[in-house]
């Protein structure tokens, strides 16, 4: 066991501190140590996207960054993306387009959906799927997922429009 | 008139039950990030289990030394199979009849296998543990290849040879070598054969069904909870069954089975992968029993590709014959299964290759014989029916391929030889000469309405022109067109001849009406992303006239629900389903005497009308079934005892048949073996349809999984029987990127014997989308003298085909 490292992250918007070992990673100290248990584990090893948060404002597989790396990071997670009574887009279409079945990818799936049309707001449904490409459902087929994330943009845009 | 048609249409709409493109009710928390998920669970002084595993296939345990493990700060426990063994469960049965280790005991049999099990207090500190146990093996002879085993003089089970050396019989009979575990037959052998020596023309071809692995996005896992102040042992986990293991648990652990109580939570997708009993739970239960606090195991993906639950690596071999015309004469088909270390298959005690004698399709055969050689080799035990029904997809591989076979064989057209042999609609029920009874098919009708939705002989035409530009130089693209009638056997299953250790497999539900108008129903399945919380409701709305909105749907704990077999096998909506709509029913002809007395009428003078009892003749005359709830609760009603529920026990009569036809469209580069994807139309005939857009999902999901298959996904080993395809990087889950979109159609031909219709679908789609990929990757390249080329068909593969047909130049 190696010594503690101090920490301090932002999860959500709430300011985090504690001691851990450096080795631990990131989508343990979400799930473990805070109890935030949206991100999902499929792997360990980059290649699901069942793990992804935002970090400083990027997409990250947490299953891949050592508490360590993050610290002093800014992160958020499918939690932080929207509330009960004020729903992310996303959140909506996943639901109104039967973007999901059982559940395991979709936190991730949102999470990186959420930074990709900020990235890009106005995807076309290739650029959906290249950009949603380091995410793995094993149960939709991706139809619907894609169906979700374009009628979300499509949605955003309106709402954008309309406040233009 | 015109108002009250609307009024009841309106009502009907209200009421969001079936046919209706529901709303997943699930979503909500899934969306949010609060599902609960086995690994979500979090219980105070939680202990982490982890195993040490053989980094061999084949080898004897010398010594097994635990003591630096011990003296790492935070270990708490190093169980090996010594410790399991005064328990008697070092050893465990597995569903096939078979028993299989819990912990190496003295040897193993495949890599990755389970040799000791640590407990610490953290994740961290039991993988560090796992290395610090030091295991001293001898290496022994390894054999991965099923048709060596059956020659080779090594003895992968000795305890399954007598002193003698004689070889006692095993589960399903005689074995005929030390490494074979099972024959089943099933049909006329000499009949057969007699017409296959007879027939005008015969194709033969060996089609092997690679293994694979279901790979649900979540691994396996469970939270173990002995409570020693009660005694209640409390085990959640991802398991498909969950009152099958809390039997198989009580029968193994001697705790009573009352005080049990196994919950499965969300479960992130299952395909077959979470049917079975791991070494996990075992282990897990155990360090509860031992250390008196919760314990919890959750395999990583590595262990969860080598270790649990394999599916398929069938060798079919098989011989098929015809008139000159085309018409199909007799079908022989054997098979070589490789089951690997243990005999783990998840299979209906009376079937031990499953249902693969629905091998004979869709078509109108008169003979045939099927016999299966079940084999160990030095490979993970499991053959799991992923996403299929106990060994279907094979079984529609095999003559989906032999069909394409004989075409060529014929030199026709393979749409034209399936039409001509598809077994006609006036033939239901049909009795197959391997057995089943088909309950309804309306083949030709769906595949008429395929060919013409693809515009079949257009897509042929181009084809032919594009062959032409190829022999030419003008292109270096082939296409192949993919075809495939399927026949699913769905829905295990009548208890006369179906069941799992013993336990008959019908399905369950009880249903309670509160006293407001609402519900709750319980059944004896889990969803695993099926979306039953959304499509039970549906079915219950429509049976007892209470909207779907106001129907709570709970599954998976054994201590509410009502026994049942479980969510496998699309078995939920043909038996679980069935239950709950006789459920419906009880309650219904209960509210209509309650009814009849509030209407103070004879009952026989009510009748149902959507979500109330009017009185004949007098529609004005009527009680809502929310009005009748609420009477059943305060009302004292003379002959009628209060209260409102009922709880059904569904034994279905007969297995449900659903079918489809398939099309897929692909060019593929001769010079790098790449596939695309053009069109994909899938038409699936699923009986009464409860959900379209749940169905919808279903096939694209189920199509995506094949497309995973057929292209690429393998669990591959060296001839050391080391596994090369244990991470997500060498094993094949496509994304996004390379699926396309599908197009979905359908035609309805409800169940005759299944009360509201319905077949059951998740599995169709898996199950007809394999051969799909696979005819159409071979049809690429007929027309340059390919009879068959093995699965997956992966870019290299491929590019072989085309280099071994000289395509390269
Ligand atoms: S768990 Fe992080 S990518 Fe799979
Ligand atoms: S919904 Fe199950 S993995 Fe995506």
């Amino acid at each position: 066991m190696s010594k503690k490292m101090h920490i301090t992250l932002k999860v959500n918007g709430e300011e985090q501190e504690f001691l851990a070992e450096p080795r631990e990673l990131l989508i343990h100290t979400l799930r473990e140590r805070l109890g935030i248990t949206g991100p999902h584990i499929g792997c360990e090893t980059s290649h699901c996207g069942a793990c992804t948060v935002t970090l400083n404002g990027k997409s990250v597989k947490s299953c891949t960054v050592f508490v360590a790396q993050a610290d002093g990071a800014d992160i958020t997670t499918i939690e932080g993306l929207g509330s009960p009574d004020n729903l992310h887009v996303l959140q909506t279409a996943f639901k109104e387009h039967h973007g999901l079945q059982c559940g395991f990818c979709t936190p991730g799936m949102i999470t990186r959906a959420s930074k990709l049309l900020e990235e890009n707001p106005n995807p076309t449904e290739e650029e959906v799927r290249f950009g949603m490409a380091g995410n793995i459902c094993r149960c939709t087929g991706y139809q619907n997922i894609v169906k979700s994330i374009l009628a979300a943009a499509a949605e955003m845009n309106a709402v954008k429009e309309a406040a233009e | 008139m015109k108002d009250e048609v609307t009024t009841r249409e309106s009502r009907v709409d209200a009421l969001g039950g079936m046919g209706c493109k529901r709303k997943r009710v699930e979503d909500a928390r899934f969306t949010q990030g609060k599902g609960n998920y086995v690994d979500d669970i979090k219980l105070k002084g939680m202990l982490f289990g982890d195993f040490v595993r053989s980094p061999y296939a084949h080898a004897r345990i010398k010594s097994i030394d635990t003591s630096a493990a011990l003296a790492l700060d935070g270990v708490i426990a190093v169980l090996t199979a010594e410790d399991l063994r005064p328990l008697g469960l070092h050893w465990m049965p597995t569903l096939a009849g078979d028993k299989q280790m819990v912990l190496a005991d003295g040897k193993v049999l495949f890599q990755g296998q389970e040799v000791a099990y640590v407990v610490a207090k953290d994740r961290y500190i039991a993988a560090d543990a796992v290395e610090l146990v030091e295991v001293d093996y001898e290496e022994l002879p390894v054999i991965v290849d099923p048709f060596e085993a059956l020659k080779s003089d090594v003895v992968l089970r000795e305890d399954l040879v007598a002193e003698d050396g004689s070889l006692p019989d095993g589960a399903h009979g005689p074995r005929k070598h030390h490494n074979h575990i099972f024959t089943w037959e099933v049909g006329e052998k000499e009949a057969t054969t007699q017409v296959l020596d007879s027939a005008e023309v015969v194709a033969e071809e060996t089609v092997y069904y690679h293994r694979t692995h279901p790979c649900p996005l979540e691994t396996c896992g469970c939270v173990a909870s002995m409570d020693k102040v009660n005694g209640k042992l409390t085990l959640w986990g991802t398991f498909q069954a969950p009152h099958a293991i809390r039997t198989v648990v009580s029968l193994i652990s001697g705790i009573e089975e009352h005080n049990i109580r196994v919950i499965s939570p969300d479960i992130g997708g299952g395909f077959g992968n979470k049917v079975g009993a791991y070494p996990g739970y075992v282990c897990s239960v155990v360090a509860s029993i031992v250390t008196g606090v919760p314990v919890k195991w959750i395999e990583d993906r590595m262990e969860n590709l080598m270790t649990t639950a394999f599916a398929r690596d069938y060798w079919m071999t098989g011989k098929i014959s015809a008139t000159k015309e085309g018409k199909i004469t007799g079908l022989q088909c054997h098979v070589t299964a490789d089951h690997g270390g243990f005999d783990a298959c998840a299979d209906p005690t009376k079937f031990p290759a499953g249902f693969m004698n629905i091998c004979t399709g869709s078509y109108d055969i008169p003979t045939a014989y099927l016999a299966v050689d079940g084999v160990y080799t030095n490979k993970a035990p499991g053959g799991v029916s992923y996403r299929c029904s106990f060994r279907v997809t094979e079984a529609v591989y095999f003559i989906e391929r032999m069909i394409e076979v004989l075409a060529i064989e014929l030199n026709m057209d393979a749409a034209e030889l399936r039409r001509i042999n598809f077994i006609r609609k006036d033939q239901f029920p049909y009795k197959a000469a391997l057995g089943w009874e088909y309950d309804s098919g309306d083949y030709h009708t769906a595949w008429d309405k395929a060919m013409k939705a693809v515009d079949y002989d257009g897509l042929r035409a181009e084809q032919a022109q594009r062959v032409e530009d190829f022999k030419a130089g003008k292109t270096r693209k082939l296409m192949g067109i993919g075809l495939t009638h399927f026949t699913e056997i769905v829905g295990a299953g009548p208890v006369k001849n179906c069941d799992i250790l013993g336990l008959g497999m019908f399905d369950s539900c009880e249903i309670r009406i509160h006293p407001t108008g609402s519900a709750i129903a319980r059944l004896g399945t889990i969803s695993q992303g099926q979306g039953h919380a959304t499509t039970f409701a549906q079915i219950l709305a429509t049976e007892i006239g209470l909207p779907a909105d106001s129907i709570t749907i709970e599954e998976g704990d054994t201590d509410t629900a009502p026994y049942g077999l479980g969510t496998y096998g699309s078995r939920s909506t043909p038996v679980a389903g069935a239950a709950t709509a006789l459920a419906g029913r009880k309650i219904r002809a209960k509210a209509q005497m309650i009814a009849a007395y509030l209407l103070e009428v004879h009952d026989d003078d009510v009748e149902f009308d959507v979500d109330r009892f009017v009185v004949k003749g007098a529609p004005e005359k009527f009680k809502t079934m929310k009005e009748i709830a609420f009477a059943a609760y305060n009302q004292a009603i003379p002959g009628i005892e209060p209260g409102l529920e009922a709880v059904s026990y569904y034994d279905p009569p007969n297995m449900t048949y659903p079918f489809g036809a398939y099309v897929c469209v692909m060019d593929i580069d001769v010079d790098t073996g790449e596939v695309d994807i053009r069109r994909f139309y899938a038409l699936d005939d699923c009986g009464t349809r409860i959900n379209p857009m749940i169905i919808e999902g279903q096939v694209h999901g189920g199509l995506t999984e094949a497309l995973a298959v057929a292209l690429g996904q393998e669990i591959a080993y060296d001839e050391m029987g080391n596994v090369k395809t244990g991470t997500l990087m060498d094993f094949f889950l496509p994304t996004a990127w390379e699926v396309p979109n599908y197009e979905t159609d359908h035609t309805v031909t409800p169940s005759p014997h299944h009360p509201i219709g319905a077949k059951g679908v998740g599995e169709s789609p898996h199950v007809g989308g394999v051969p799909c990929f696979s005819n159409a990757v071979n049809d690429a390249f007929r027309a340059f003298g390919l009879r068959h080329t093995h699965m997956p068909h992966d870019h290299w593969r491929i590019w072989k085909t085309a280099n071994e047909l000289g395509l390269h130049g």
